[in-house]
């Protein structure tokens, strides 16, 4: 079983930019519909191997992409 | 065939400061790639078309940001054109009591809107005039400037005679004093090379259905990566597809200035002409000297036409688009005859800039305007200057 984390966004305009951030850098990553339990948005996240969270967040700010945080999802 | 037209490969399209003419076929394969492929809303469902249509969006946006300098691409906003791009950062920006200042060869696209807000009593305007060629000198620009001058709105290119403001001197002028610079760059972008950087812009607005050669209905409004957008008001409120727990609209950008579903089809068109134009042999610089190629030869040809009257030289000329008369007949008569027996097409009149043809002295009556684009040739421009040579003479093609 894996562990993954989503990366949350005020805006689904900064979820794109941060996959194309992370596809560059060779970070496995999908974009997906935001848990409804993390947030009330309708757009969506990006979620990550948890392992990868530190440094994909800290790519995001390298860039500086805006992202509201960052949440463990648990095993999928 | 839903529509009525002509046959375009019968057609002289010299209305490219209008729109351009014909779209680059990518441009017209990604539009249908979208729609029969893709064709969901950016941003409102979390489902993989949306995605798609997000990722669309994206490099459309990112696009503009390369072409322009812009480091951010979330500074670009995307509006339906550069009218409601002036709109949005001029409606925006302008508090009671702001001294405005802008010139005698804008576009209706920003003389109106600052019309109006004078008219108001909430803006104070001055509209320095330019030269005859359409040039507005930095000395008459910073003389008008005061405690209260807030803005400069400075038309890039002009629709009307092709010569263009010494941009980046001006905008050192409003870095020196403080001054928000909106450059409307309509005519110019994609023709002429740009930086919003290096050439002293705070706010650019462009057409992307002109020289980037995207589907109508795509333009927008760029922000200089140290501009500060915090007090500039959005044009409309909305759906954003972001924080939509809240009732007010959010304060980061682009969805601040982007409510309601983007012209997607529109964007995918817009990126294929932006990819189009910047691969051509010298990307944007070999546009604009093909341009200027383009206006030399017809200039040189149009000096053998009876009663033929230009009112800028060749060598100020930098976006194709050329300004003349035939003396003895109306513009919108020559214009007329060009597309009944020649279909070449053109514009004729005031090119919706009243207060340019009063620069050049050609107000009310107007000029003809010709537009030349990416596909025209020399070709073309040889029977345009045959059938402007019958119809001076008074021979109509029969």
């Amino acid at each position: 079983m894996k562990s993954y984390a989503v990366i949350l966004f005020y805006s689904h305009n900064y979820a794109i930019w941060a996959a194309d951030v992370l596809k560059k850098q060779a970070i496995e990553h999908k974009l997906m519909p935001v848990p409804r339990h993390l947030s009330s948005e309708c757009g969506y996240c990006v979620r990550i191997h948890e392992h990868d969270s530190h440094r994909a967040c800290s790519l995001l700010t390298d860039n500086r992409i805006e992202f509201d945080r960052a949440e463990t999802l648990g095993e999928a | 065939m839903l529509f009525s037209s002509m046959s375009p490969k019968k057609v002289i399209y010299f209305d490219n400061a209008a729109t351009s003419f014909p779209k680059p076929q990518p441009v017209i394969d990604a539009v249908m790639e979208y729609m029969t492929a893709i064709g969901a809303n950016p941003g409102r469902s979390g489902h993989q078309l949306s995605v798609n249509a997000g990722e669309v969006v994206f490099l459309a946006r990112q696009a503009i940001a390369s072409l322009l300098s812009v480091r951010n691409p979330m500074r670009v906003i995307f509006c339906l054109n550069a009218t409601e791009a002036l709109n949005l950062a001029i409606s925006g920006l302008t508090n009671t009591g702001d001294h405005v200042i802008t010139t005698s060869m804008e576009h209706n696209s920003s003389i109106r809107p600052l019309k109006e807000l004078e008219r108001s009593g909430k803006i104070t305007l001055t509209i320095v005039p330019c030269s005859r060629n359409g040039v507005v000198e930095i000395d008459e620009l910073e003389k008008h400037v005061t405690a209260s001058t807030r803005i400069m709105v400075i038309n890039h290119a002009s629709n009307v005679t092709g010569t263009v403001q010494p941009l980046r001197t001006i905008g050192a002028l409003c870095r020196q004093k403080n001054i928000i610079l909106i450059a409307d760059c309509a005519q110019s972008a994609g023709i002429i090379p740009l930086d919003i950087q290096q050439d002293n812009i705070d706010l650019l607005a462009f057409s992307g259905h002109k020289g980037l050669y995207g589907p109508t209905g795509t333009g927008g409004l760029v922000m200089a990566d140290d501009f500060d957008f915090s007090r500039m008001r959005p044009l409309k409120y909305g759906g954003t597809g972001s924080a939509s727990d809240k009732v007010y609209q959010p304060a980061f950008i682009p969805d601040k200035y982007e409510s309601g579903t983007l012209n997607v089809a529109g964007l995918s068109g817009l990126y294929a002409g932006i990819l189009h134009v910047t691969s051509r042999p010298d990307g944007i610089h070999g546009v604009h000297a093909g341009k200027k190629a383009l206006v030399r030869y017809f200039l040189d040809r149009a000096k053998s036409i009876p009663g033929f009257t230009g009112y800028v030289p060749a060598e100020l000329i930098e976006t194709g688009v050329v300004s003349f008369n035939i003396e003895g007949i109306e513009p919108s008569t020559v214009v007329q005859i060009l597309a009944e027996d020649y279909t070449i097409l053109a514009r004729p009149g005031l090119h919706c800039s009243p207060l340019a043809h009063q620069t050049i002295g050609t107000f009310p009556r107007g000029t003809v305007r010709f537009s030349f684009g990416l596909f025209n040739t020399e070709d073309q421009i040889d029977t345009a200057i045959r059938a402007l040579n019958k119809i001076s003479t008074g021979k109509r093609h029969t």
